[in-house]
């Protein structure tokens, strides 16, 4: 692995001629990519296979084998037809309010978080370490223990059972971790550029708009797909602090999925949860693409 | 005046969130420990008891199984994904063609609700049903998987199930920290002659130190909370063997109706965190103050 | 939903400025979520607004109702509680001390509830002597379920005492028939516990040891062979239980993978989803012994501000123990209306044995609370038992192990 790494690794490594051995570890490589990639497919295949069975086939036993006559029906069925309660109209209707809870705090709690980690990292102060290392300790607070007196806090400031309600929770819980991400990855950045700046008059806001965040896109990405992770997928918070008509769509899919003495519907379910993290999937893409090796980085620090 | 905002801008824009961590952070765990104390059931109440809920905790055998679980799961579940999370992303980093697709699919599974998932990992771990079948189908009779069922193997299901989801983003996370490295410096090393191996290992991980504070942080707090990935692949069974103190907390505050019993199991996982978190967190700090 | 809300509100502000004229409404706070049971509410719901009121759905599935529970307390700490929230068991008095639910005692005795439902289970829905809940239906839980064509095969009768299933089992793994379907999830190891308890022990016992915790009867002989009995029967469950759902059991039963399963009547909503003729394809009766252990469903109405929502909950009250609502209702779900005045013809042949049962055992006294259902005891004594009754199917205890710890942690729990 290491010769692999050897030859191709660095960016602007120039290639040496091609040998036989090279291109077997270059085989190598992509065999044991593959390999993994397989692994992480395997329980997609299942879901994927289940949400396109009749439930008579699920029913007659073969879990996991491939389906004899595929359907799309459960799809169908998960989108606009199953039971979330007393409606059956599937996820569809859910879909709007995770969207308006999730963007806009993915969005609040990274711009923060950016904020944050790059005054903790480059305009240090007396007691930043001690705040840094306080809001970090406050990642590990089980949520489970939160919710009570989150309950009435809510209640007090008016806002219980509402959107907002539940977007202020998602960004209080979330700062920590993109305060993490961002302090973390500026720490990086030699702070003579900051002195420099300094020098040529440049304020507070001017060196973070021109010169930090041209370099933050790999890590905006992740502090994104990690917040739109948590938030899309969280339930915990999403069913205790909301009310009928703001429920976000993991509430309606833990409606459709989690029924206790009703008949079981597999394959809608696979299909629901497929659906459901699609947007997610959406965010993975499209951000992933800005995953790109020093976009403006070379300029900067050369 | 606009020097002083200029001066005191950066404790301005730290200060909500240091208001709001005070209060939504510490203000709770003094609220928990608080009720800690008392004889809370169905709801929180306010009337000291003294230590009765620990005495409680302490006596109780499943809680022995889901502090002991704690530690079999969380240092599996944390050194697993470190390890492959910057070994894919090294891997990965080599100029791979599809990059993002493969990038894609390693990420998936944090996308995918757990409750569902749990559900298709329970099928390919049950031995009846998924791979021992499937192996034992191809011809190998002996072959044997069967630890979901087995309460002495069952918790490394777990641990499998986990690594499986969040490896990924360990993977995204170590990505963009070597996209971050300085590629000058890497050109002047190969210039030099450097085997790639050893500015990896000499240069470009060492680099790389924030980036770990923050994938131990991330992953230790999944370990700390895994919740949705017990209840769906094993219920926290055979019997209790993968109970975990996240599970037993929400059993006790919510299906139970005993607040102070599961304040008490918080307070005591806050502390076990403490220990292991404040020393790595003095240390890591320490260095980079310098 | 986003429409009904817009109702709602519009209720509120109607109500606000014209009161005395209340248009009842409600928000109700369920878990019933899947094909049947939405079907089932949804007929309450139409009742309700053909009547002049408003219906706000807040549906919360999950974990037998833990999830809704969880998201109930958030609702009350933060002073926004449900109109109506579907609660049951002793759980209805815990959160009448906690202060926070509104009397009903108006409605019932206009509607004479007193006369209409069996006593035990009238008893549920009283807190301090005045009502605060209403029942919806009786689920019984001690049901033993059966492929008819397996046991015709190996020539089995239905057994009637435990030593009957016993022999009945032995018979069927040498035949190379799983025995006992069953799901390794603790509620459902708890299930045929608790059938066990009342089918050894008898309605006595069942009453002594599981909703007194008389340390004595805990401790008892008769607890020990109970636990015998749990272990001769974890040889009868196939190795791939684990974890299995009850679903999924049920299949097995169906497909003649497996003869018997111990499950509640939900149970006969999977054989009729998939076709099965009850008496020809499975056969149900009560699992050996006497007794009859229910699992009664029922709504408690929250203490809330307005007097459309309080019109709301008289209505709804109203509208739930009346007999149309609880016939159609308990036809889609699987089990039998809680009042007794309500015609069977409808229903199938299961249904109609659960009633009978539930007649003759009110009579005689043995008609008693399901505690792996949360009918019987407060949730922190359930649930230590069930974490003996699970650690002792999953492992190699000994039964006098069992028992000691069973004792233990009753006592721990209170």
């Amino acid at each position: 692995m290491t010769d692999v790494t050897a030859t191709h690794a660095p960016a602007q490594a120039v290639r040496p001629a091609r040998s036989w051995g090279k291109t077997a570890l270059r085989w190598i490589l992509y065999i044991v990519l593959g390999l993994f990639a397989l692994w992480y497919l395997m329980p997609l295949f299942v879901m994927l296979t289940t949400s396109i069975k009749t439930l008579e086939e699920i029913r007659t036993g073969s879990l996991i084998a491939l389906p004899r006559d595929a359907t799309l029906e459960p799809w169908a069925k998960a989108w606009s037809g199953a039971c979330t309660g007393i409606q059956c109209e599937g996820l569809r209707p859910f879909f709007w309010n995770s969207v308006i809870l999730a963007v806009p705090s993915v969005l609040i709690s990274t711009v923060i978080g950016a904020l944050n980690g790059y005054v903790i990292a480059q305009w240090r102060f007396k007691g930043a370490n001690i705040i840094f290392a306080l809001m970090l300790f406050g990642c590990f607070i089980p949520f489970q223990v939160v919710l009570l007196p989150m309950a009435r806090m809510l209640g007090l400031m008016g806002i219980a059972g509402t959107i907002p309600g539940l977007m202020f929770v998602h960004i209080i819980y979330g700062l920590g971790f993109t305060t993490l991400f961002f302090r973390n990855y500026y720490v990086t950045i030699p702070s003579e550029l900051v002195k420099a700046a300094k020098v040529d008059g440049a304020g507070f806001l001017r060196i973070f708009v021109s010169i930090f965040l041209p370099l933050s896109l790999p890590i905006v990405v992740v502090s994104v797909i990690w917040q739109f992770t948590q938030i899309w997928n969280d339930f915990l918070f999403g069913v205790s602090f909301s009310s009928a008509g703001t429920q976000p769509v993991t509430v309606a899919l833990n409606n459709i999925v989690n029924s206790t003495t009703g008949v079981k519907e597999y394959n809608v379910d696979m299909a629901a949860a497929i659906i459901a993290a699609l947007p997610t999937l959406l965010v993975y893409v499209v951000a992933g693409k800005y995953f790109i090796r020093g976009l403006t980085a070379g300029s900067v620090k050369g | 005046m606009t020097k002083w905002l200029e001066n005191h801008l950066p404790k301005m824009v730290l200060a909500p969130s240091f208001i709001a961590v005070l209060i939504f952070v510490y203000g709770f765990i003094a609220w928990t420990a608080w009720v800690s104390l008392t004889r809370s059931k169905l709801l929180p109440r306010y009337e000291i008891d003294g230590f009765i809920q620990y005495d409680r905790l302490f006596d109780s055998p499943r809680w022995d199984t889901a502090f002991g679980n704690l530690f079999i799961f969380g240092g599996l579940f944390i050194g697993i994904c470190m390890v492959l999370g910057l070994a894919l992303a090294i891997l990965l980093d080599q100029h791979i063609r599809v990059e993002g697709a493969i990038r894609t699919i390693y990420l998936y599974p944090m996308a995918l609700s757990m409750i569902v998932t749990g559900t298709a990992w329970k099928w390919i771990l049950n031995p009846g049903l998924g791979l021992e079948a499937m192996v034992q189908g191809w011809g190998y009779p002996n072959f044997s998987f069967d630890w979901l069922v087995d309460p002495d193997m069952a918790i490394y299901t777990v641990v499998l199930a986990g690594v499986w989801q969040s490896s990924g983003f360990v993977m995204a996370l170590f990505l963009a920290g070597l996209r971050s490295v300085d590629g000058e410096i890497i050109k002047a090393a190969q210039v030099d002659g450097i085997p790639t191996w050893r500015i990896y290992s000499a240069i470009i991980i060492p680099s790389m130190a924030p980036i770990f504070l923050s994938a131990f942080i991330v992953l230790a707090h999944l370990a700390i909370k895994a919740f949705d990935l017990v209840i769906a692949l094993t219920g926290g069974g055979p019997g209790y063997a993968t109970d975990l103190p996240a599970t037993y907390m929400y059993a006790m505050a919510f299906s139970r109706g005993d607040i102070g019993q599961a304040a008490s199991s918080a307070m005591v996982m806050m502390a076990v965190v403490f220990a292991i978190v404040v020393p790595y967190l003095y240390s890591e700090l320490r260095v980079r103050n310098d | 939903m986003q429409k009904s809300a817009l109702a709602a509100s519009s209720a509120v502000l109607f109500a606000l400025a014209t009161p005395g004229l209340a248009e009842p409404q409600a928000e109700v706070l369920h878990w019933w979520t899947s094909g049947g049971e939405a079907k089932a509410v949804g007929v309450l719901q139409e009742e309700f607004a053909s009547n002049g009121g408003t219906w706000t759905d807040m549906p919360v599935a999950g974990g037998g109702g833990d999830a809704a529970m969880t998201a109930l307390r958030a609702r009350v700490l933060s002073g926004n509680a449900p109109t109506a929230v579907q609660l049951k068991g002793p759980a209805i008095q815990e959160w009448y001390e906690e202060g926070v639910l509104a009397d009903i005692s108006d409605v019932a005795e206009a509607e004479g509830w007193a006369d209409v439902l069996p006593e035990a289970i009238a008893n549920h829905m009283k807190c301090e002597g005045s009502w605060c809940a209403a029942p919806v239906n009786v689920h019984r839980v001690d049901w033993i379920w059966a492929n008819a064509e397996v046991l015709e095969a190996n020539d089995i009768e239905m057994p009637t005492t435990w030593d009957e299933f016993n022999a009945a089992a032995d018979k069927l793994q040498e035949a190379g028939v799983i025995p006992l379907a069953h799901g390794g999830q603790s509620w459902q190891d708890a299930t045929v516990f608790e059938t066990v308890v009342l089918g050894l022990g008898g309605p006595e016992f069942y009453e002594d040891a599981l909703i007194d915790l008389n340390p004595e009867a805990l401790t008892s002989d008769t607890m020990v062979q109970v636990f015998d009995q749990m272990r001769t029967m974890r040889g009868y469950v196939d190795d791939n239980f684990s974890g299995r759902d009850w679903n999924l059991a049920t299949a097995m039963v169906m497909n003649g993978e497996a003869a018997f399963q111990i499950m509640g009547d939900w149970a006969k909503g999977e054989f009729l989803a998939a076709g099965k003729e009850p008496g020809t394809d499975f056969l149900c009766a009560s699992t050996p012994g006497d007794g009859f252990l229910y699992n009664v469903d029922s709504f408690a109405m929250f203490e809330v501000e307005g007097e459309d929502k309080q019109a709301g909950q008289d209505l709804l009250a109203k509208l739930i123990t009346g007999p149309s609502f609880q016939e159609v209702f308990n036809l889609n779900k699987g089990s039998i209306p809680a009042r007794t005045d309500v015609s069977l013809d409808a229903f199938d042949d299961c249904a109609k044995l659960s009633s009978e049962d539930m007649t003759a055992s009110a009579e005689a006294g043995s008609l008693l609370p399901s505690y792996a259902h949360g009918m019987a005891l407060r949730g922190a004594q359930a649930g230590a038992i069930t974490d003996v009754v699970t650690a002792h199917f999953n492992s190699d205890m000994s039964s006098e192990d069992a028992v000691q710890q069973l004792a233990d942690a009753v006592a721990n729990s209170m």
